[in-house]
């Protein structure tokens, strides 16, 4: 392969660096208005009444719209494709604004008027009433028999899933030892810098346009159709770039509310930015979880059965909801292997911010109880870390007895070797054995698998058309979504590399609109390079048949003994060449009896998925004196197949560390107990890490070849941010001897901890 | 463009990427909002509205600060430099191309305000080690990186030059 | 946009006390990093400033002829940590109010502002409070002097008239001269942090590598920044020693009485004073000289 595996420049760095890429906020319209939500100061209630007439007659508003505005039906905001199939949709459970609130900054009303400034000072003229109820902010208050529901109907259970594989009876026989352990995981953001943004106007024929800022623009489109009531074709969503998704942007924030809004003042334009601090509270949040876990292992560190409780916490309404629990199982699954293995959980509706998607989608979670545990007993066992990892893994070509996937590719065993070389593991452990002082280093790993994309659970269709010009070179047009993690340059590079024309001949189509771009789903999932890759790829050689046959006629050479190279028509076995591929693209452009431009025009449902595999190696180095946990050296290696680009997947590996890192051991969000608050809404309390705080990370790749996916790649998007919390956890752990089990390991916590156990 | 309600405005004089402005701004306006809104200089991007992101950052008289905590009017008598005027003639700064180069750019929100930020230590001849260089970096927030190819690419720069 | 119904540029320290006085809804606005927020915040609604950023005798940095360190009110961060004087005469200043957020918000944000702003976070304070500075203001009625541990009322509240201008910051020789400081900032982040806990120590060295002097401030271990002169007299005249550094962080833990917050334990702050003022005292006794084992 000529492009497909180097590191070239990615191709939006230059708009980027100039200042000259366009996001949502970047675009002007004449007679924009701007729109604020009135939010709900308290967690949990009703609001009795409401008064906005000082609101309306302030200079420079245009309209207040209120619940008593907007349709009463309810609909669904998470990004998923539409299935027919009511027992698969998405739960229904908003309204465009409420009455019922259901988390401080429910949105209750809005305020359209000419400019922000006059919108803020409009909405805190906004007067209402609440009949209040206690907040419900745990699972144990969400589950109280008798008190309010959140939800009508659902006793606060959004939804219940888990499975049972294998003779559990059987395997707990044999089991020689059981351990039992119990873990927790905290709220976070995902802190796109870019906040949640969108605005929305009429057209002439009363279709509705949506710029936003969104990971799917098509499921949007779905969506705000839903929302309004409307046909879904009336509704057009056009996605400029996008600064950071990161999940957050695979569901509807803001786009619903602002194309209705939009209706609400007859098609002027109304745009709806979210603050940093809305932001935070408003939008969507990575879900906390509470495990028990129970792992029953033979002499040896093999395990025998294991068994999974998890209880997850939405928030006030669904979004992704119970899905993110159930791929929690499935990766927790698919991890190792066992004799029988029990999954089962639940997902309850709290009073906080609704959680969602986020880069993992319940898989930092999953690897944060299972790799925790499993180093507890091989601690217990008095087992190297990584050999009792070594003897569980699946192995290449195991199939799930679940979904049915089979791991073709699996480089988790090459991943551990050279995590354990990278990091002179046995060196350091033998070095680091009997530590007093009060600066201690220790050693962790931590283990993943992930899926390229969502079958057999959800659908993987995927668009892509090429069109080529007189020149030879070619537009590009896909319905997924560049959103800083590279897949408009990835795909590029699969277009240049199958048709056989440079780089430079590849014009992408970096914005999204759904009128014009083939219908895709989307930026989730790990989904791009591995699923949309596939439309792509089929693409390119639809236009390379089409070049080859078309030169055929022009040459009377077959098409079957020609190729691309470079631009050129060859001949294939030697590599000659026959004529410049400008010739026959022009031709085809041009000859008044055969010319018919090629074009090629690809949906492609992918029925497959592919397992990547990897790990994270840390050492740390503790300071019982303060707290702090201090990362020496991280190391990140993964088996993504085949690395399309190296450059641009080291970014996704260091970016998703940094992620990991913060998940570990400083980011969250809090909520006041009494009263449901956000107690943390803006970058200085929600501890983004600084350049100061980040370790250098090392980002390793193992040689594999997937032969599911387009020139053997499959995932790599959300993986990196999956296992540092647990192997900083473990090496914290191997430092010093004490186990954390709630995330994240503030400085609090483990100066509490230490000196409950004596340390200091 | 709408009418939006008006404050009190004061003139100002100034210098925007070498050029010599002479406005009225509104003195609720915060520099930000100044290129932002009124000169579409949109490369200077808003994350946060209150100092903790560095999105917005410019160089005020060759020196890194947050455009958003910065009032319009106290531009006046400055030297303003934006992402918009780093390219000359078409061709790429030497901190731009080194981002580019070395990876530094995915989603790119942040990315203006750090090649300015390095912009400014270059300038100010800057051989600081990694600690130091980091700690210069650190009002700037980015999601995407790491941080570690941007450190790159600074190095790069600030390296070449000695 | 900010809600700012009024602004006022204010050229010299005399037009600026004259634009307050004038003017009873009036606020001053230096760097703006805390004001600008608040304003945003809705704390300030139809906001009237008088700007004083670019009065120039408010950022003076300067040595008196009776080898007082004056620092201008409106002076930034960035040109404090750089200035040759504070590098010499009180270097542990210069790196505390380093540790303030970034580069960016050090270039703006002003000494001034930081007192009197009044919060107990504040990464100048603990450090003023260690050199027993000065406050020089000018109001209406002329130009008072305060100490510096008089200034605060509580939490973001100082005794100062809405037409009072703090104009300088004096330290004067008696507490600079032979000293060593040093300021440990313990937050979360490494940069763009506020404190947990701030704790400053100042000390002298006497014959003998004793103690002659200390000074232990902390931030954030109360409603105001605060000295705990039990401490300090607990070790001032003793010989150095890993006894005597213990002492110091007990009596210091002792002496305050921090609160329990969502930021922070008042437990993990009693910890953390122990410990970062055993580490303050053991460096400010290095830097001033002593020898430590
Ligand atoms: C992102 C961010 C990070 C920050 N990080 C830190 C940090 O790490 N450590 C820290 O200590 N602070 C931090 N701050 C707070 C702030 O930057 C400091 O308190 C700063 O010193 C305030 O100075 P200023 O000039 O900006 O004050 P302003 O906002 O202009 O004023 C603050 C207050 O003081 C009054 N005032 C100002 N000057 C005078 C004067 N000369 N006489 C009388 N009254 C006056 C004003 O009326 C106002 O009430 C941070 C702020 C932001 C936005
Ligand atoms: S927008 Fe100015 S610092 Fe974030
Ligand atoms: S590149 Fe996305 S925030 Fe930095």
């Amino acid at each position: 392969m000529e492009i497909v595996g180097r590191s070239i420049t990615r191709v939006d760095a230059v708009a980027k660096v100039k200042g000259t890429a366009k996001y949502v906020d970047d675009h002007f319209v004449p007679g924009m208005l701007h729109a604020k939500a009135f939010r709900s100061t308290i967690a949990n209630g009703w609001v009795k009444s409401i008064d906005v007439s000082k609101a309306k007659v302030l200079p420079g508003v245009v309209a207040v719209i209120t619940y008593e505005d907007v349709p009463t039906h309810t609909f669904p905001t998470a990004g998923h494709p539409y299935s027919k199939d009511p027992s698969h949709q998405d739960v229904a459970d908003r309204n465009l604004l409420t009455r019922r609130v259901r988390y401080v900054g429910d949105e209750i009303a809005a305020v359209i008027a000419v400019d922000e400034l006059t919108a803020e000072k409009a909405r805190q003229l906004i007067n209402v009433e609440y009949e209040e109820y206690a907040p419900v902010l745990t699972a144990e208050a969400a589950l109280q028999p008798g008190i309010p529901e959140i939800h009508a109907g659902t006793g606060n259970v959004l939804g219940r899933g888990g499975y049972e594989v294998g003779d559990m009876a059987e395997a707990v026989a044999e089991s020689d030892h059981t351990f039992v352990d119990e873990f927790s995981t905290q709220v976070v953001a995902h802190c796109a810098m870019e906040n949640y943004s969108a605005y929305a106007y009429m057209e002439e024929n009363g279709r509705i346009v949506v710029v936003s800022s969104t990971q799917i623009p098509h499921i949007c489109r779905r969506i705000v159709g839903q929302a309004l009531g409307i046909p879904w074709g009336r509704v057009r969503v056009i996605k400029p770039y996008i600064g950071g998704g990161f999940g957050g942007k695979q569901d509807t924030v803001v786009e619903p509310l602002v194309a209705f809004l939009t209706t609400k003042v007859h098609g002027r334009p109304v745009k709806m930015e979210l603050s940093r601090e809305e932001s935070f509270i408003s939008s969507r949040v990575r879900h906390p979880f509470q495990f028990r876990i129970e792992t029953g292992v033979t002499k040896d560190g093999t395990l025998s059965f294991r068994n999974l409780e998890a209880i997850s916490l939405n928030g006030g309404y669904a979004s992704h909801g119970q899905s993110i629990a159930n791929n929690c199982g499935t990766k927790f699954r698919q991890q190792y292997r066992q004799k029988a293995i029990k999954y089962s959980c639940k997902t309850l509706y709290t009073n906080m911010p609704a959680a969602g998607a986020m880069r993992g989608y319940g898989v930092p979670q999953a690897m944060f109880v299972m790799e925790s545990h499993l180093d507890d007993i091989a601690r217990a066992l008095d087992m190297d870390p990584v050999e009792i990892r070594l003897k569980n893994i699946p192995e290449t070509g195991h199939k799930d007895p679940l979904n049915g996937i089979v791991a073709l590719s699996n480089g988790l065993k090459e991943c551990l070797v050279k995590g354990k070389e990278l990091i002179r593991w046995d060196e350091k452990k033998a070095a680091q054995a009997n530590q007093t002082g009060t600066k201690r280093r220790g050693l962790g790993v931590a283990c993943f698998n992930y899926a390229s994309g969502t079958h057999p659970v959800g659908l993987e269709v995927a668009g892509a058309r090429i069109v080529m010009n007189e020149d030879g070179s070619v537009q590009l047009q896909v319905g997924a979504t560049e959103i800083g993690q590279g897949s408009d340059t990835v795909f590029s590079q699969m277009v240049a590399e199958t048709i056989g024309i440079p780089l430079s001949m590849v014009h992408i189509l970096s914005e999204q609109d759904t009128d014009i771009s083939p219908v895709d789903l989307g930026s989730y999932a790990s989904r791009q390079t591995y699923i949309t890759g596939m439309a792509v790829r089929k693409a390119a050689e639809e236009i390379k048949a089409k070049v080859l046959e078309y030169a055929w006629g022009m040459t009377d050479i077959p098409a079957q003994v020609m190729d691309i190279v470079d631009g050129w028509i060859v001949y294939k076995h030697n590599g000659e060449k026959i004529t410049p591929l400008i010739e026959i693209a022009l031709d085809a452009h041009t000859d008044v009896v055969h010319a018919k431009p090629f074009t090629a025009d690809v949906t492609n449902n992918a029925r497959v998925n592919a397992l990547a595999f990897g790990c994270t190696f840390v050492e740390v180095e503790v300071d019982i004196l303060t707290g702090k946990v201090e990362i020496l050296e991280i190391y990140n290696i993964h088996d993504s197949g085949t690395i399309v680009n190296p450059t641009l997947a080291e970014g996704q590996v260091h970016g998703g560390v940094s992620m990991g890192l913060g998940y570990a051991l400083y980011e969250q969000m809090l909520f006041d107990p009494k009263t449901g608050k956000p107690l943390i809404h803006n970058l200085l309390d929600y501890k983004l890490m600084t350049a100061l705080d980040t370790p250098e990370i090392g980002a390793h790749f193992v040689n594999t070849f997937e032969p599911t996916g387009p020139y053997g790649a499959k995932a790599l998007g959300e993986p990196p941010a999956i296992t540092p919390a647990p192997a900083i956890r473990n090496a914290i752990l191997d430092a010093t001897g004490v186990k954390f089990n709630d995330l994240p390991m503030t400085p609090q916590r483990l100066i509490a901890k230490f000196q409950a156990e004596g340390l200091i | 463009m709408t009418s939006t309600i008006s404050g009190r405005t004061q003139k100002i004089t100034c210098t925007i990427n070498g050029e010599a402005v002479t406005m009225d701004v509104d003195i609720r306006e915060s520099l930000l909002d100044v290129l932002r809104n009124r000169l579409y200089l949109t490369g200077t991007k808003k994350g946060c509205g209150v100092g903790e992101c560095g999105a917005c950052t410019v160089l005020i008289d060759g020196e890194a600060y947050d455009s958003c905590l910065f009032l319009a009017v106290w531009a006046d008598g400055k030297h303003i430099r934006t992402i918009e005027g780093e390219a000359k003639e078409g061709q790429l700064s030497e901190v731009q191309e080194a981002f580019v180069e070395s990876g530094a750019v995915q989603c790119g929100y942040c990315i203006p305000g750090f090649v300015l930020s390095v912009t400014a230590l270059k300038e100010q001849n800057c051989h600081c080690d990694r600690e130091s260089l980091k700690k210069e970096l650190s009002g700037h927030m980015c999601r995407c990186t790491g941080y570690q190819n941007i450190i790159k690419a600074a190095e790069k720069v600030l390296t070449e030059d000695k | 946009m900010y809600d700012i119904a009024r602004y006022e540029e204010a050229r010299t320290v005399d037009e600026a006390v004259a634009l307050l006085a004038a003017n009873p809804n009036a606020r001053i606005i230096a760097g703006g990093t805390d004001v600008l927020i608040r304003i945003r915040e809705g704390h300030q609604p139809s906001a009237e400033l008088v700007g004083i950023r670019h009065i120039e005798e408010l950022s003076k940095i300067e040595l008196r002829s009776d080898g007082t360190l004056s620092i201008g009110a409106a002076a930034t961060f960035s040109r404090i940590s750089k200035h040759s004087l504070i590098t010499h005469l009180v270097p542990a200043l210069g790196e505390a109010v380093e540790t303030v957020g970034g580069p960016q918000i050090r270039r703006v944000a002003t000494i001034g502002g930081n007192v009197c702003n009044g919060a107990t976070s504040a990464d100048s304070a603990s450090t003023l409070f260690a050199f027993d500075t000065v406050l020089q203001i000018q109001g209406p009625e002329g130009v008072r002097l305060v100490p510096i541990r008089e200034i605060y009322r509580g939490p973001g509240k100082v005794h100062l008239g809405q037409a009072e201008v703090l104009t300088a910051i004096l330290i004067s020789p008696e507490n600079y001269n032979g000293f060593g400081g040093h300021y440990i900032k313990y937050a979360m982040r490494k940069a763009m942090d506020i404190a947990t806990l701030g704790c400053s120590v100042n000390c002298k060295v006497g014959t003998g590598n004793i103690v002659e002097k200390a000074r232990l401030a902390f931030g954030v271990a109360a409603p105001t920044p605060i000295r705990c002169p039990g401490a300090e007299a607990l070790v001032e005249g003793k010989p150095f020693s890993a006894a005597l550094v213990d002492d110091f962080g007990k009596a210091a833990a002792a002496e305050i009485n921090p609160r329990t917050s969502w930021r922070a334990s008042r437990e993990f702050r009693l910890h953390l004073a122990e410990e970062l003022s055993k580490q303050a005292l053991v460096r400010a006794f290095i830097k001033a000289g002593g020898k430590v084992q």
